[in-house]
C-alpha cells in the first residue's frame, strides 16, 4: 500500500462541501471505496511522533488525513486525483474528459532522442502544461505527486525518472542523449556553481535523499542528460535537474519529460501526471502535446491520453458478481468508476471507454471488480458455492499431527523454531563441514541467522533450551517439522524432508529416556523391535553424538535417523552446561 | 508427638473452664515448658474440631543476665556505696570492684558521694549521704515479680538503655472449646490404606480432613505448541468444510511458480532483494512446462486471453530465480496448474505452512511466518460465493461481524480485504485477504474458460497472538520462546467461550 497526506480541509473546500463531513463519514466513504483512512494527525502530532515534542512546537495544527491507497490507482494519489475520484463515485461530478491539443501557434515541442541512451536509459516521453496557475497549495501537490510516483511505479525512479521544466527559460527543440560523466557539465538544482557528472556523484554521495538513486546510472559508462536547443543542461535523469529550468509557483508554462527503461510505464507516468494537473491550465484537462523523434527517425506524439473502448454483456457482470441488475444499472455503476459506460443496443451489451488515468484496468475482471465496488460490496448477497466435495487430508501431515499428540503425551514438550538459520548452527557447531550439510544457502541474508534453511532440527531445540535455562529440569522438548535438503532430482533442486527430533536435558544424560522414546515412536508408527523387518539399532560414529554414545536407527534395513548422547563440544557451543541426549529421525519412510 | 499428659490436662481444664483457657497460664500452672502446652495445642487441631485455638501475641518486660544479678545483689552504684567506709576509699581502689566504674559514675551523678582531690595518698571517695533507696533495684524487683505496670515508659526504656531489662514478645494460644469437644480423642487417620479396605476397617476410622485450599501437585506432563493447536484447529475447519489439503512441503520455490504464473509482474516490488529471500544454492530452476511457460510470456509481455498484459520484457532469467517461497499461493499455482491438465473437476484446497519475507524484523513481523489458504475452483463462482465461503469460515472461528473492503492484489481481481468487529478494541480489524484470481494467471494453465477460482488467506501467528495476548510474536515463535507460556496455555479449543478474535 502507498499512502497520501493532504489537509482535510483542502479535501472539503474542493469537494465542494459547504457542511461539515464528519471523520467517520469520510472513513465510510473511503472503505466503500477502497480506500483505508489510516491517521486524522497533523504536522505537530507527525513530528512530534518522529522526533520529540520540542521539535513540534511552532508546527501546524491544520488537521490531516493519510490515507492508504491501492498500490495500482496512480490516479489516486494526490488531492486532485482522490477529489476527482470520489465526486464521480458519489454521482456529484461527471468524469473529465482529457484532451491533447497542438499548440495554438507553431510546433509542438520537439525531444530527440539519440542512439547513446540505449546503453542505459533508451525511451523518453513528453508533454507541455500550457498557461498553468500554480498556488502555494497545487503547487506542493505537483511535486508531491512527483514524488509518489518516483516511489512507486517508478520503482524509486529505476524505471521512470521525471522531469519537470519552466518552459519559459528554455527552447527546443531538446535533446535526450547520453555521454560520459565527465563530459557532463551543469549546475543542478539548488547548486550554486556547475558540476560535472563525476563530481556530483560524490556531492551526492552523502544527499540523504539522493544517494539511493546513484546506483541506478553509477556503473554506466554514459549517463543519461537532456539539453535544450542553447546546451543548457535540463536534467540528468534519473538524479537530478538542472537549475536553470526549475519551476516555481510563477511558472506558467511546463515542460514534462520522462526517461525510462520501460516505455508503457513511462506513457502511464506521463499520462498521470498531466491528467491529474490540466486541472489548473487556463483550459482545463487539455494538454499540449510534445513530439518524441528517436534514433530511427520515427516520430511519436505524446502524451497518448488513450481511451480505450471494451464491450461486455450485463449478464457477465451480474454472473461474476453473483447480482442481478438491469444493465443500465450496470452501465451506471460503471460510469461512477470514471468508465463512461453505454448500451450499445445489441442484447444486454455495454460500451465502456477506459480513460487514461486507469491503466489499471486491463481486463474485463477489472471493470467487473469497479462494478461491484459502486454496487458495494456490502450490498452482495452472500452464497455458497453448491459443488460437492470431499475432504483428503495431505497423508505427511495427518502423519505429522497423530504423532505429535502421541509425543506430547508421552511427556514432551512441542517446539517451533525457524526454518532457516545460520551456517554455524548447523555446521561448526555441530563438527560439520557446511559443504557436506547439503544446505540450500541464501543470497541476501540482512543477518547471519538467515544463511541457510536448516539441514536439522536439532540447532533449534538446543537454542531453545539455551533460551529456557531458568526452566526446571529435566527439559524435554521434541519438534515434527520440515528441513531443506539439497536434491538434483527436484526441478527447483531442493527438497523438504520431515522430520522428529527429541532432546532430553538434565543433571544426568538420559539417554534412556531418549532411548525409551525411540521405542514409543516406534511402537506408534506400528514398527517392531526387529533386525530385518522392523528397527534395531547399532553404534554409530558422528560429530554431533560422544564418542560410544551414539547409535543408527535402522528401520528394515534402512537407516532413519540416530539418538545418542551429545558431545560435550556441540553442548558447549550451544552455551549449555548440562549433559543431553537427542533423537532425530526421517518419518517420511513410515507413511 | 504430644505429652498425652498434657494433652490430658489441658481438655479437663478447658472443660472446667467458663471461657477458655491461656497456654501461658496453663504452662506456669502445670509446672511445663510453653513448648509443651502448645505442642498439645498443635496435636488437637490436627484432629478436627475438638478445640479451637486462637493465637496471641503479648509483650512484656523481662531481666537481662545484669538485670537479674542487680536485682539480687543491689545496683552498681547502691554497691559503691555500701563499700566506702566512713574513713574514705581510695578512688584507684573503687576502681579495681568489677562494679566500680559504672558504680562511681551513677553514684557521682546521684551525689552519693564524693572526691576529695586534695587527699595526699590519690584522690579519696567519701559518703555524701548517710542513706539511699536503690530505685534501680526496686524497679528491677518490681518487673521480676510481674508488677512491670507499675514502672513508667521512661523508666523501662532507660533501663533498657542500661541492658539491665528487655522486651520480647510472647506467643500464646486462647484455647476454647471446639465444636466436637470432648475429653477423650480418638486418633485420626491420614489416608485410606488396602488394609483398611481389605480389614473393613475404614469403617471405625475417623479420617484427617483435606486441605481444599491447598493446590494440587504439578504434574509432569508434555504440551502442545500453542501456535501448532491453533493450526490444528484450522486444519479441522477447513476439513469440516470439505477442503483439501495441499501438499506445502516444499519451502524452497522458483520466482516461476511464485509470481509470474500468478500474473506478479517481474518488477514487482514483492520481487525485490529487499523483500524476498534469493538463494544462491541452488540457485535456478531450469525445468518448466515450456508451453505453459510461453504462454505466461505471451500475458504478461502482450496479453491475449482478453487482457492488455502488463507490455514490459518479460525475461525467463528472473522466472528461474529460486527464492524462499513468499507465499504459499505458489503451491495453490502448481495445484491449479496440475487441476487443469485433467478434465475439470470442482475441488476445494487449503494449506497452513510456512512461508518467507526478507523484511525488516518488529514486534509483530519474523522473517517467517505460517499462511493460511484457501481455494476453490469451481464452474461461475461469483464475489457472493466468495463472501459466503469466508462467512462460513469466519462463523467457525466464532466470528459472525464481517465486512469487505475492495483491495489490490497482483493476481485477484476483485480484491477483498476481510474485517472483522472486535468486541473488545470495539472497531473493526483486518483479519484476511481474499479474491478471484485473476484470468491472467488462470486461462494460460488451461483451466477452462467459465471456472472461477475464489481464495483467501490470513496468517496463522496473528489470530494467535490476539487469542493467547502476546504482544512479541519471538515468545510464541522461534527459540526465544517462553517455555513457561507453551505449558501454561489454554487448550485452544472454544472452550469457556473463547472464540480466536474476540477479547
Amino acid at each position: 500500500y502507498v499512502w497520501i497526506l493532504f489537509e482535510r480541509d483542502l479535501y472539503l473546500i474542493n469537494s465542494k462541501y459547504y457542511k461539515i463531513m464528519s471523520d467517520e463519514e469520510f472513513d465510510e466513504l473511503c472503505f466503500q471505496f477502497g480506500l483505508e483512512l489510516d491517521e486524522i494527525t497533523s504536522e505537530k502530532e507527525l513530528i512530534s511522533k518522529e522526533q520529540n515534542d520540542s521539535k513540534a512546537a511552532g508546527a501546524s495544527d491544520v488537521i490531516l488525513y493519510k490515507i492508504d491507497v491501492p498500490a495500482n490507482r496512480y490516479d489516486l494519489l494526490c488531492l486532485e486525483g482522490l477529489v476527482r475520484g470520489l465526486q464521480v463515485f458519489k454521482n456529484k461530478l461527471e468524469a473529465p474528459r482529457y484532451v491533447r491539443v497542438s499548440p495554438v501557434s507553431g510546433q509542438p515541442q520537439k525531444l530527440i532522442i539519440t542512439k547513446e541512451t540505449a546503453a542505459v536509459r533508451p525511451y523518453a516521453v513528453a508533454a507541455v502544461l500550457r498557461d498553468i496557475t500554480f498556488t502555494q497549495e497545487r503547487y506542493d501537490s505537483f511535486i508531491e505527486l512527483q514524488e509518489k510516483l518516483h516511489q512507486n511505479i517508478c520503482r524509486k525512479r529505476s524505471i521512470v525518472a521525471i522531469g519537470t521544466h519552466d518552459l519559459d527559460t528554455t527552447s527546443g527543440p531538446f535533446t535526450y542523449t547520453a555521454k560520459p560523466p565527465s563530459e557532463i557539465c551543469f549546475q543542478p538544482l539548488n547548486q550554486t556553481k556547475e558540476f560535472t557528472a563525476t563530481e556530483l556523484m560524490s556531492l551526492y554521495r552523502t544527499d540523504s535523499h539522493l544517494k539511493h538513486y546513484l546506483h541506478i546510472i553509477e556503473d554506466k559508462p554514459v549517463y543519461p542528460v537532456i539539453y535544450d536547443s542553447n546546451g543548457i543542461v535540463l536534467s540528468m535523469p534519473p538524479i537530478i535537474n538542472g537549475d536553470h529550468t526549475k519551476i516555481s509557483l510563477k511558472t506558467k508554462n511546463v515542460f514534462i519529460e520522462c526517461t525510462a527503461t520501460d516505455l508503457t510505464k513511462a506513457k502511464v507516468v506521463l499520462d498521470t501526471l498531466v491528467t491529474m494537473f490540466s486541472q489548473y491550465c487556463s483550459q482545463p484537462f487539455t494538454v499540449e502535446e510534445a513530439e518524441v523523434v528517436y534514433p530511427d527517425g520515427k516520430t511519436c506524439l505524446y502524451p497518448e491520453l488513450p481511451y480505450r473502448k471494451e464491450k461486455l454483456s450485463g449478464e457477465f457482470v451480474n454472473r461474476k458478481i453473483g447480482i442481478n441488475e438491469s444493465t443500465e444499472t450496470v452501465a451506471q455503476l460503471l460510469t461512477r468508476m470514471c468508465l463512461l459506460s453505454k448500451l450499445t443496443g445489441v442484447g444486454d451489451q455495454i460500451e465502456v471507454e477506459i480513460p487514461p488515468t486507469r491503466s489499471d484496468i486491463i481486463h474485463a475482471c477489472d471493470i467487473v471488480e469497479d462494478a461491484a465496488i459502486a454496487y458495494g460490496f456490502n450490498n452482495i448477497t452472500r452464497t455458497t458455492p453448491r459443488s460437492y466435495t470431499v475432504a483428503t487430508q495431505f497423508p505427511l501431515n495427518k502423519l505429522t499431527e497423530l504423532l505429535r499428540q502421541d509425543v506430547a503425551a508421552a511427556g514432551f514438550t512441542e517446539v517451533l523454531t525457524f526454518a532457516l538459520c545460520s551456517k554455524e548452527d548447523v555446521g561448526d557447531k555441530l563438527g560439520k563441514k557446511i559443504s557436506e550439510t547439503g544446505a540450500a544457502h541464501i543470497s541476501n541474508p540482512k543477518t547471519a541467522e538467515f544463511q541457510v534453511a536448516r539441514t536439522t532440527l536439532l540447532p533449534g531445540l538446543l537454542k531453545t533450551i539455551a533460551a529456557n535455562k531458568k526452566m526446571p529440569l529435566p527439559l524435554k522438548l521434541f519438534e515434527i517439522s520440515d528441513v531443506v535438503l539439497k536434491d538434483k532430482s527436484k526441478d527447483v533442486g531442493a527438497r523438504n524432508s520431515r522430520r522428529f527430533c527429541a532432546v532430553y536435558y538434565n543433571k544426568s544424560p538420559g539417554f534412556e529416556v531418549i532411548h525409551g522414546l525411540m521405542d514409543r515412536t516406534m511402537q506408534l508408527l506400528g514398527v517392531k523391535p526387529l533386525r530385518g523387518e522392523g528397527y534395531h539399532i547399532q553404534a554409530a560414529e558422528d560429530s554431533i553424538f560422544f564418542p560410544g554414545r551414539c547409535a543408527e536407527i535402522f528401520v528394515d534395513g534402512k537407516s532413519v535417523g540416530r539418538l545418542g548422547v551429545l558431545h560435550p563440544n556441540v553442548v558447549t557451543r550451544f552455551e549449555l552446561t548440562m549433559p543431553c541426549s537427542a533423537l532425530e529421525m526421517d518419518i517420511e519412510p513410515f507413511l | 508427638m504430644a505429652d498425652t499428659g498434657v494433652v490430658e490436662a489441658l481438655l479437663l481444664g478447658l472443660e472446667k473452664a467458663e471461657d477458655g483457657v491461656d497456654s501461658l497460664e496453663l504452662s506456669s500452672s502445670l509446672g511445663v515448658e510453653h513448648q509443651v502446652v502448645v505442642g498439645a495445642v498443635k496435636s488437637l487441631q490436627s484432629v478436627g474440631e475438638v478445640i479451637s485455638a486462637e493465637q496471641r501475641s503479648s509483650k512484656h518486660w523481662q531481666l537481662t543476665e545484669e538485670g537479674v544479678e542487680i536485682s539480687e545483689l543491689g545496683s552498681h552504684e547502691a554497691r559503691v556505696f555500701e563499700c566506702i567506709p566512713v574513713e574514705g576509699l581510695l578512688q584507684s581502689e573503687l576502681m579495681k570492684l568489677p562494679f566500680g566504674k559504672i558504680g562511681f559514675t551513677k553514684a557521682m551523678s546521684n551525689k552519693w558521694i564524693r572526691v576529695d582531690k586534695t587527699s595526699e595518698g590519690g584522690p579519696l571517695i567519701f559518703r555524701s549521704v548517710q542513706t539511699i533507696v536503690d530505685q534501680v533495684r526496686e524497679k528491677l524487683l518490681n518487673v521480676l515479680n510481674g508488677k512491670d505496670a507499675e514502672l513508667e515508659e521512661k523508666e523501662k526504656s532507660e533501663l533498657k538503655k542500661r541492658r539491665l531489662l528487655s522486651e520480647v514478645t510472647v506467643k500464646s494460644y486462647w484455647i476454647t472449646k471446639g465444636s466436637s469437644f470432648s475429653t477423650t480423642i480418638t486418633k485420626q487417620e491420614t489416608e485410606l490404606t488396602p488394609e483398611m479396605i481389605v480389614s473393613g476397617n475404614w469403617k471405625d476410622n475417623k479420617f484427617k480432613p483435606y486441605n481444599f485450599e491447598a493446590m494440587g501437585v504439578p504434574l509432569d506432563c508434555g504440551h502442545l505448541h500453542p501456535l501448532m493447536k491453533v493450526r490444528t484447529q484450522f486444519r479441522q475447519i477447513f476439513l469440516e468444510m470439505g477442503f483439501t489439503e495441499m501438499p506445502t512441503n516444499n519451502f524452497i520455490e522458483s520466482s516461476f511458480w511464485n509470481f509470474d504464473s500468478l500474473f506478479q509482474p517481474q518488477q514487482h516490488p514483492a520481487r525485490d532483494q529487499h523483500d524476498t529471500f534469493f538463494l544462491s544454492d541452488p540457485a535456478l530452476t531450469l525445468d518448466f512446462p515450456q508451453d505453459y511457460l510461453q504462454r505466461v510470456k505471451k500475458v504478461h509481455t502482450e496479453g491475449g486471453f482478453g487482457s492488455q498484459g502488463y507490455k514490459y520484457e518479460w525475461k525467463v532469467e528472473e522466472a528461474q530465480k529460486n527464492i524462499l517461497r513468499t507465499h504459499t499461493t505458489a503451491v495453490s499455482a502448481r495445484m491449479l496448474y496440475k487441476l487443469a491438465q485433467q478434465k475439470f473437476t470442482p475441488v476445494k484446497y487449503f494449506s497452513i505452512d510456512r512461508v518467507f519475507r526478507n523484511e525488516t524484523l518488529d514486534a509483530t513481523h519474523l522473517a517467517e511466518f505460517h499462511q493460511i489458504e484457501g481455494v476453490v475452483a469451481d464452474y461461475d463462482l461469483t464475489l457472493g460465493d466468495l463472501m459466503g465461503v469466508l462467512h462460513q469460515f469466519f462463523t467457525k472461528l466464532g466470528i459472525t461481524k464481517l465486512r469487505f473492503k475492495p483491495a489490490y492484489n497482483p493476481y485477484t481481481e476483485p480484491s477483498m480485504e476481510v474485517f472483522s468487529y472486535h468486541e473488545g478494541l470495539e472497531k473493526w480489524v483486518e483479519v484476511g485477504n481474499s479474491g478471484v484470481f485473476r484470468p491472467e494467471m488462470l486461462l494460460p494453465m488451461g483451466l477452462p474458460e467459465d471456472v472461477s477460482v475464489i481464495a483467501w488467506g490470513l496468517s496463522l501467528e496473528r489470530p494467535t497472538m490476539i487469542k493467547y495476548g502476546i504482544n512479541n510474536i519471538r515468545e510464541l515463535v522461534g527459540h526465544k520462546v517462553n517455555l513457561q507460556m507453551v505449558y501454561d496455555g489454554p487448550i485452544s479449543s472454544d472452550g469457556r467461550g473463547l472464540p480466536l478474535f474476540t477479547a
